[in-house]
């Protein structure tokens, strides 16, 4: 792929999309507008889920100060519910970064994927990186052109950061209204997040035999071990399952050349 | 103190995972080994802590209300809900579950 550039500045992620559609034709100022709207409607929809972890975090005895300096800084939902659940829990700081950290790792392949696409001036770059997360990628990989690709990271980028920020605030002041979270069933708002989160990544036998073996690392050792180190531990269950499942390849391809041979 | 430390490396870290993707030059973490382990670390974390938090009570299993609202939020995947109907389920069995009981 080239390095991009080609470009209009309209174009740059930095400015406001839609603007330039005066030089388009209407075909693609459409485009355009199919484009923000379907930025806007992941952007709205996981941006209310902001809420949850408001309320989830206040819950977890954070205080506000903490919570919207989580959505603020972070702002990658998966690791901000796995920090407040691991400190809740009683985890050590470190372990509950750790876990958190761990989780925000994907970004980074994200971030490698959509750098090709976007062809980001270097300037621009360390301020994109704060929105590289699972929803701008899912907006952003299947547009068909670099212009597409920009409207819809920045729209999605933008619409999901006010709006994951605002009601992580609201949710935040309404924990501390709502009293005890847990007569809410608030309690079960971040489990039923990673579910929602994982069962689209269960494609193939691969991803399922993951997640059980996984789940079962993280209870078995739940009992046993500190708080924060069950999730991390069960974290090898990938690495594990890649191995298996490596090995098992090489056998078959041994097999398999084994039998072509013999005929 | 400790809360604001694991925030601290949490913001830290997450941020330089995010930037490192737009920095590095392609082809750099493309081997096919990283990548399909960048694909299943999710899948193991999000699953652990999926079970975590359903039946993890500080240091010991419990089945309770949250076992019933995740069946009930799996239920409602299955049949393709959005996002916040997902957990809207999840939040909602498990109160009235425990408005029951």
């Amino acid at each position: 792929m080239d390095d991009g550039g080609g470009d209009g500045p309209g174009t740059r992620v930095t400015g406001e999309p839609g603007r330039d559609t005066s030089s388009a034709t209407s075909r693609v100022a459409k485009r355009d507008a199919d484009v923000v709207r379907d930025a806007l409607g992941v952007g709205i929809a996981v941006g209310l889920s902001g809420f949850a972890f408001g309320v989830t975090s206040a819950g977890a005895g954070l205080t506000l100060l903490q919570t919207c300096a989580l959505s603020l800084l972070v702002f990658t939902g998966a690791s901000q519910f796995a920090l407040v659940g691991a400190l809740a829990a009683g985890g050590n700081p470190y372990t509950a970064a750790a876990g958190a950290f761990f989780l925000g790792v994907r970004n980074a392949f994200y971030g490698l994927r959509l750098s090709q696409l976007l062809a980001l001036p270097r300037a621009v770059r360390p301020f994109a990186a704060h929105w590289v997360i699972d929803e701008t990628t899912a907006v952003t990989l299947p547009q068909p052109t670099r212009r597409a690709a920009r409207i819809g990271f920045t729209v999605t980028g933008l619409t999901l950061y006010v709006l994951w920020n605002l009601t992580t605030l609201v949710g935040a002041l309404g924990a501390e209204a709502l009293g005890d979270t847990d007569a809410w069933g608030l309690d079960a708002a971040s489990p039923a997040v990673f579910l929602a989160l994982l069962a689209p990544m269960l494609k193939s036998t691969t991803e399922r035999v993951t997640a059980a073996l996984a789940v079962l690392l993280a209870l078995g050792l739940l009992p046993v071990l500190p708080a924060g180190l069950p999730v991390l531990l069960s974290a090898l269950a990938a690495p594990v399952v890649l191995f298996v499942t490596g090995r098992r390849k090489i056998a078959t391809t041994v097999v398999t050349q084994g039998e072509e041979r013999r005929r | 103190m400790n809360v604001w430390i694991a925030i601290g490396l949490t913001a830290v870290g997450c941020y330089l995972a995010k930037l490192l993707g737009l920095l590095v030059p392609a082809g750099a973490l493309e081997r096919p080994l990283v990548q399909r382990l960048a694909a299943l670390l999710p899948v193991a974390l999000l699953a652990a802590l999926t079970a975590q938090q359903t039946f993890g009570d500080a240091q010991q299993l419990v089945l309770d209300a949250r076992g019933a609202g995740l069946a009930a939020a799996a239920l409602a995947l299955a049949l393709r809900a959005p996002f916040l109907v997902v957990v809207g389920t999840a939040v909602v069995v498990t109160a009235g579950l425990r408005a029951l009981g």
